[in-house]
């Protein structure tokens, strides 16, 4: 093997950095799933009795699924009663009300994670909610969003203080009986963030939130809900993150995303859950349903995600495009070392007339580490004009890994103009040496390559979360300890 | 400068270069001439580093350092350039980004202070009036979708803005017209100096017109075969590789 292919591997052969464990007290309910652990989830979140009864529905009809055989993923089968499906940090009262009731603990672990919770330290712009396990810790900045009329709070809170939002649109993009993850998820997520947007008005921050798994043998199963109103506007950030263990641990979250006319959401995701270690031991599972509805006319939803993490990772960020004009974005880099796999990419579904999506797909591949898109433009019928434009690209660094493309296309509507592309290149050692000929250090020089490979959704990440993408991408193969 | 010294190397078990000598002292400039195949970019590419060549016997000293034990990235760093004669493309990534990790890098090494982007647009903006290039060169993608012409300037750019010691430039005239062919001359003849030695590779003695070489070397068949003053390169113009060929056969015979 040459020098440049093993510093190369060297690089790639990088430490997870957030693999720490904090040591707090929890509270959980018993390992397994049954009627009864679906009750005491609700009877541990207080909460009213349509929400039980709908997490009770969709456990029956999840009883009445099999998990899917689709994808490009390999996976030892998943012990669904080995899960505990409920895990809070113990605090001294029903749950933290201010910062000041957070266990110092776990704020030093978001210190850790770099995600500072005491407001005046908070990045000017970012209001933050933080998902530890399975209950939402602390939303920073909520008076300040009050003010405009933004309710920006733990999904569970707005369970009780909004249950009219909550029965109007929980369940209308992604319904529990979707699929076999999002009925898991719908029958015992315990908690996730909520955000509406009243009409006309323009969320002056990011909204953030930021999950981490944190207890031994927990899945964590969140849900997020977002309702942009009439002309609102809302750009979103996700981050997540876990301890190293040599288990597997299952994360299986729903996002559902609603733009009401002329709205506008932007939802990014920097996914970086510990992906298992060298030997492919250990690592997230990570199995999320999100979907987007522009339900209105000239909607606009927008995903971006950046997915480093995870040992597998099944996702597709959808966008039903119901409203005329519709427009709905996909921008992705997934990332995949190590033993990782990700078989991801993104539906979009044109019902109205002159809807439109782009997708844009960068898929990085390492080590062993396996990447497949994944994905499916849909014209229906109605959708007169629909325009699609789909380019997905492949980098490969090494031979021991893979890349592959699964486009699917239906269209029902003969105005339709879609467009395919695809590449596939390896990071090249000509490309190698002409850096190094320069001076460049061969590590610099693979995280210079990959960034230019993803620079056009780096592009539709906002600048804060850009840099931190071009980090974590840089940290995922540069080999760095911290 | 640099000292080779019976200099065998191989590819795939295939020798290409089978006993190469050359000795380069600082401050002159060496035409190395040959017909294609003859291994011209092969010496060009193991001495700036390049994998995937095996050197089976021999020497190169680089300023008193063993020049084949050190990296690729150290050579740079110690300031050999190779001006590639197929640069290649890396999309993405800007011009200036490229160049400015590069500079300051080996900057880094000299001990000098990293530039600002201030100083460096303002040494970039200098540096490619010279070379008749747009300021909008610096946000292009390195090599991407660059004609030929702009890939070896682009390779001059990057040499002009390194300064180098050992300049190494494989091929640059080939795919440019006259006038760039002129401005290249001129950026590589103002960076002669006592302290620089330049090497240019080349097929054709039309480079040779404008920048005048101090010795000239006839490669063929992974050897030099023949030394001589400028004046050689104007005999291989006119006679071509065949007669030098014959002369050195006759004289091997003999
Ligand atoms: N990567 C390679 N693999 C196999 N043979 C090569 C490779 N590169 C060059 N060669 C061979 O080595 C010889 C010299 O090539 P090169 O150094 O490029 O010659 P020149 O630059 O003088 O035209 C040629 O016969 C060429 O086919
Ligand atoms: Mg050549």
């Amino acid at each position: 093997m040459s020098t440049a292919t093993k510093q190369l591997d060297e690089l790639i052969g990088r430490e997870y950095q957030h693999g720490f464990y904090s040591p707090l007290q929890t509270d959980s309910v018993p390992r397994g799933l049954s009627e009864d652990t679906i009750r005491l989830i609700s009877a541990k979140k207080n909460e009213p009795e349509f929400m039980l009864d709908w997490r009770l529905k969709a456990y029956q009809h999840w009883l009445t699924m099999a998990e899917p055989r689709w994808a490009n993923l390999h996976h030892p089968p998943i012990d669904y009663q080995d899960i505990f499906y409920y895990s809070a940090p113990k605090s001294e009262k029903d749950g933290p009300h201010s910062l000041t009731d957070i266990d110092p603990e776990l704020l030093r672990t978001y210190e850790k994670l770099g995600i500072p919770l005491k407001e005046q330290e908070v990045l000017a712009g970012v209001a933050v909610d933080a998902v530890f396990d399975s209950v939402s810790v602390a939303t920073t900045f909520k008076e300040k969003l009050a003010e405009l009329g933004i309710i920006f709070c733990p999904f569970s809170e707005a369970v009780h203080k909004h249950p009219d939002l909550i029965q109007q649109y929980l369940g209308t993009v992604v319904p529990y009986t979707d699929n076999f993850y999002a009925s898991l998820n719908s029958a015992t997520f315990s908690d996730g963030s909520f955000c509406y947007i009243p009409p006309d008005v323009r969320c002056p921050m990011e909204l953030s939130t930021y999950f981490r798994i944190n207890a031994k043998n927990t899945g964590q199963f969140e849900r997020t809900l977002i309702i942009a109103d009439e002309n609102a506007y809302v750009s979103y950030l996700e981050g997540c993150t876990a301890p190293m263990r040599d288990e597997n641990q299952l994360h299986a979250a729903v996002v559902e995303l609603i733009a009401l006319e002329g709205a506008r959401i932007k939802y990014a995701t920097v996914q970086n859950w510990y992906p298992g270690d060298k030997q492919g031991r250990g690592g997230i599972y990570n199995f999320v349903t999100k979907r987007g509805d522009c339900r209105g006319n000239n909607s606009h939803i927008s995903w971006t995600q950046v997915e480093t993490g995870s040992a597998i990772t099944w996702k597709y960020p959808s966008v039903i495009l119901r409203g005329d004009n519709a427009i709905g974005e996909f921008y992705s880099v997934a990332l995949t070392n190590y033993f990782q796999q990700a078989d991801t990419g993104t539906k979009m579904i044109h019902i109205g007339r002159n809807t439109k999506s782009t997708v844009l797909s960068k898929g990085i591949s390492a080590g062993h580490g396996q990447n497949s898109y994944r994905g499916l433009i849909k014209v229906l019928p109605s959708a007169e004009n629909a325009r699609n434009y789909t380019q997905c690209d492949s980098l490969l660094l090494g031979d021991k890994c893979g890349a592959h493309t699964f486009p699917y296309i239906e269209v029902k509507n003969p105005s339709a103009k879609v467009e395919h592309e695809a590449s596939t290149s390896r990071i090249g050692e000509d490309q190698l040496f002409y850096c190094t000929q320069r001076g460049i250090s061969t590590e610099d020089a693979v995280s210079m390559i990959v960034s230019g490979f993803c620079k056009a959704v780096f592009q539709e990440l906002p600048m804060e979360f850009a840099v931190e993408a071009q980090k974590l991408l840089g940290v995922s193969l540069e080999g760095s300890t911290g | 400068m640099l000292t080779i010294n019976n200099l065998h190397v191989a590819i795939d078990g295939k020798e290409i270069l089978r006993g190469l000598n050359l000795n380069v002292n600082a401050g002159e400039v060496h035409a190395i001439m040959g017909p294609n195949g003859s291994g011209k970019s092969t010496l060009a590419q193991v001495l700036a580093g390049r994998e995937g060549y095996q050197i089976t016997a021999g020497s190169a000293y680089y300023m008193e350092q063993d020049l084949l034990a050190m990296t690729t990235e150290q050579r740079a760093r110690d300031g050999v350039f190779l001006a590639f004669q197929y640069p290649v493309e890396i999309p993405g990534v800007s011009i200036a980004l490229f160049l400015k990790t590069a500079l300051n890098t080996i900057r880094k090494q000299r001990g000098l202070p990293e530039l600002d982007a201030i100083d460096f647009l303002n040494l970039m903006r200098n540096k490619m009036q010279q070379l008749d290039m747009d300021e909008s060169f610096l946000s292009r993608a390195v090599n991407d979708g660059f004609s030929g012409g702009e890939k070896k300037r682009n390779e001059i750019l990057q040499m002009t803005v390194l300064e180098p010691k050992l300049l190494i430039l494989d091929e640059t005239d080939s795919g440019l017209d006259i006038d760039a062919l002129k401005l290249v001359a001129d950026s590589v003849n103002s960076m002669r100096n006592p302290n620089r030695a330049i090497i240019l590779v080349t097929h054709y003695q039309r480079l040779l017109d404008y920048i005048v070489p101090d010795l000239v070397h006839v490669l063929l068949q992974g050897r030099i075969i023949k030394s001589g003053g400028a004046a050689l390169a104007r005999e291989l113009e006119k006679h071509g590789y065949g007669w030098v060929e014959a002369e050195s056969t006759s004289r091997q015979v003999a």
